[in-house]
């Protein structure tokens, strides 16, 4: 019979006549905006290409096929060792920080006490701000002379430095604000993670007389070592992509002091219209993704427990 | 007993309370900066509250900029991005999980794979693209890439693979058709997800800086991102005019918020299932 859902045992050309209509609005996107911009970019990537000339001429390999020479150069310049260091530098002091700020939400919301949904709503409406208002009110907050911050490390006498003006502190001043924008997004996951922990756990610790240190370092947190790693990927993958709070908020400066991959990346191709170089920039932003995410999960053999 | 309980319900008050006020500080800071005329930005000592509160910087932006038009667009643009994304989402996901055809693991294991792209990989390109369709400074360049949205796809098949089969054949033996499984009750079953998928889709949508500023350029179809980072550049130091104009564009979001919480919630924990 027509109308019968295909039997799901059998494969071949019936279900995919049946599946085509619904696959058919994704499969252009996947084709139009994954596929094909993928191949493109890995061909600009060999190319020098300055995005005047047309992509369709028939002598444009001919003209701008350059070979591996864009990655070659990214590779040897030191501006993208400095690049690498500085997004290195944000994530290792990232990382820790918000794992500390988004463990205290996480334990702070826990806990059954009043008024638990206001602080929720509190904690969680950095995250709403979008990154350039958030980037915003912080240069406003770090203004070395007339800001927030300075002020009140005033009042305990203490003499807040430059900030985004000074080398040494603006890429800690980028990781603060990402810190506090973050914690509630970060803080909620792990939440759910400490919720879902079976209480049983803590019934029988309650039993052995332990205490709520003991209860945390050797339930809460062997338990939600799933939740934290999640947590650890996503924060990472983001950091090697950080980019808003940078262009926001210092532009890459001062002297270089905070430029990251995707600002490089979008500086050389749409303001120096080095395409080539640019999209190269993007590939090797791409395998440093790839290699790090794929050590994360080795690693995690070593400290991840699956409750089951 | 009761002492100590006293004593850590009292701590936990004071650490959740010195939170959020750590939270709120910037916020309180905007809010004061964003009343304070121009001279009362460089007053030593800092005026924590403005001595003489003006409206004047509300004015400036909403002179110097469409601003309403802005929070319309950012309105538009989010609701239409969304909205693809759950309808061409739940069709591919409904054929990935339902439906047997041939090459579907495959399939579904290309659109994984392109979860792992990030978008710079592909942005050169995609701009190239929509210059040549004639599209860059439209709204249909910033809305179109929700066609192909993999991680919605995957949380939907997820979803989706839950409901049972018997109920899909139940129906077709009734004498629906396929699109009228897919609508009455494969759709309906997945409504929690659907609520979770679209408040996190607009708010990525809405806050979205990179791909809009690449594609908006005139004024009058800037997203609100991109409206205040122009602002960034005007008025570098004038932060009363830049907080309000921050203030302006958290009000909607906040609104939202305020009025979908649950689906907010729920949308932590769907991504904190998956870790």
């Amino acid at each position: 019979m027509k109308n019968r859902l295909p039997p799901r045992r059998k494969r071949g050309g019936e279900g995919l006549v049946t599946a085509s209509p619904f696959l058919l609005p994704s499969l252009i996107g996947l084709l139009v905006f994954s596929l094909l911009p993928l191949i493109i970019s890995g061909l600009i990537s060999l190319t020098d290409w300055n995005g005047l000339d047309r992509l369709t001429d028939p002598d444009f390999l001919q003209d701008h096929f350059v070979g591996l020479a864009n990655y070659k150069s990214i590779l040897t310049t030191p501006e993208f060792w400095n690049t690498l260091g500085n997004t290195m530098e944000y994530i290792v002091l990232y990382i820790p920080l918000m794992l500390a700020a988004s463990l205290l939400v996480a334990y702070l919301l826990s806990r059954p006490h009043r008024g638990i949904g206001a602080f929720r709503v509190v904690y969680y409406i950095p995250v709403l701000t979008s990154w350039v208002a958030a980037s915003l009110i912080w240069k406003s907050v770090l203004a070395p002379q007339y800001g927030a911050m300075n002020g009140i490390l005033a009042w305990f006498g203490i003499q807040g430095p430059g900030w985004l003006l000074d080398e040494a502190w603006a890429m800690p001043a980028i990781v603060l604000v990402s810190v506090w924008k973050d914690m509630g997004f970060f803080g909620l996951i792990l939440l759910s993670g400490v919720v879902g922990i079976n209480k049983t756990y803590y019934e029988a610790a309650d039993i052995d007389g332990a205490g709520g240190w003991t209860k945390f370092t050797r339930i809460t947190l062997p338990l939600l070592t799933p939740s934290i790693f999640y947590v650890v990927i996503v924060a990472m993958i983001n950091g090697f992509q950080l980019f808003p709070q940078v262009m926001i908020m210092t532009g890459g400066g001062p002297n270089g002091a905070t430029q990251v991959m995707v600002e490089r990346i979008y500086q050389y191709g749409f303001r120096y219209y080095r395409m080539g170089y640019a999209a190269a920039f993007s590939w090797i932003l791409f395998v440093i993704i790839m290699v790090f995410t794929a050590i994360q999960m080795k690693g995690q053999e070593r400290w991840v427990h699956y409750d089951s | 007993m009761t002492a100590k309980k006293r004593v850590n319900t009292a701590l936990f008050y004071a650490v959740a309370i010195a939170l959020a006020v750590l939270a709120m500080v910037p916020f309180l800071w905007m809010i004061a900066t964003s009343f304070k005329s121009r001279g009362a930005l460089m007053s030593i000592p800092i005026e924590w509250l403005p001595k003489e509160p003006t409206w004047d910087a509300y004015i400036k932006v909403f002179s110097k900029f469409p601003f309403a038009r802005t929070i319309a667009n950012s309105l538009f643009i989010s609701v239409s991005y969304t909205a693809i994304t759950l309808f061409s989402a739940s069709l591919a996901a409904f054929a990935f999980a339902k439906i047997r055809f041939f090459g579907g693991r495959l399939l579904l294991s290309v659109y994984l794979a392109m979860m792992m792209i990030p978008t710079q990989v592909t942005m050169i390109p995609l701009f190239v693209i929509m210059n040549k369709l004639g599209l860059t400074d439209t709204y249909a360049s910033v809305i179109m890439p929700s066609i192909f949205r993999p991680f919605a796809v995957f949380l939907l098949v997820q979803q989706m693979r839950t409901i049972p089969n018997d109920f899909l054949d139940a129906a077709r033996i009734d004498g629906a058709g396929i699109f009228q499984v897919y609508r009455k009750i494969a759709l309906p079953l997945c409504i929690p997800s659907l609520a979770t998928l679209s408040i996190t889709t607009f708010m990525e949508s809405w806050n979205d800086y990179l791909w809009p500023l690449l594609m908006l350029s005139d004024k009058n179809k800037m997203t609100l991102p991109i409206a205040l980072s122009t602002l960034n550049g005007q008025y570098n130091t004038e932060y009363n005019v830049l907080m309000a104009g921050s203030l302006i564009s958290m009000i909607p979001i906040i609104i939202i918020y305020v009025i979908a919480q649950k689906q907010f919630k729920n949308g932590m924990m769907a991504g904190g299932i998956k870790g």
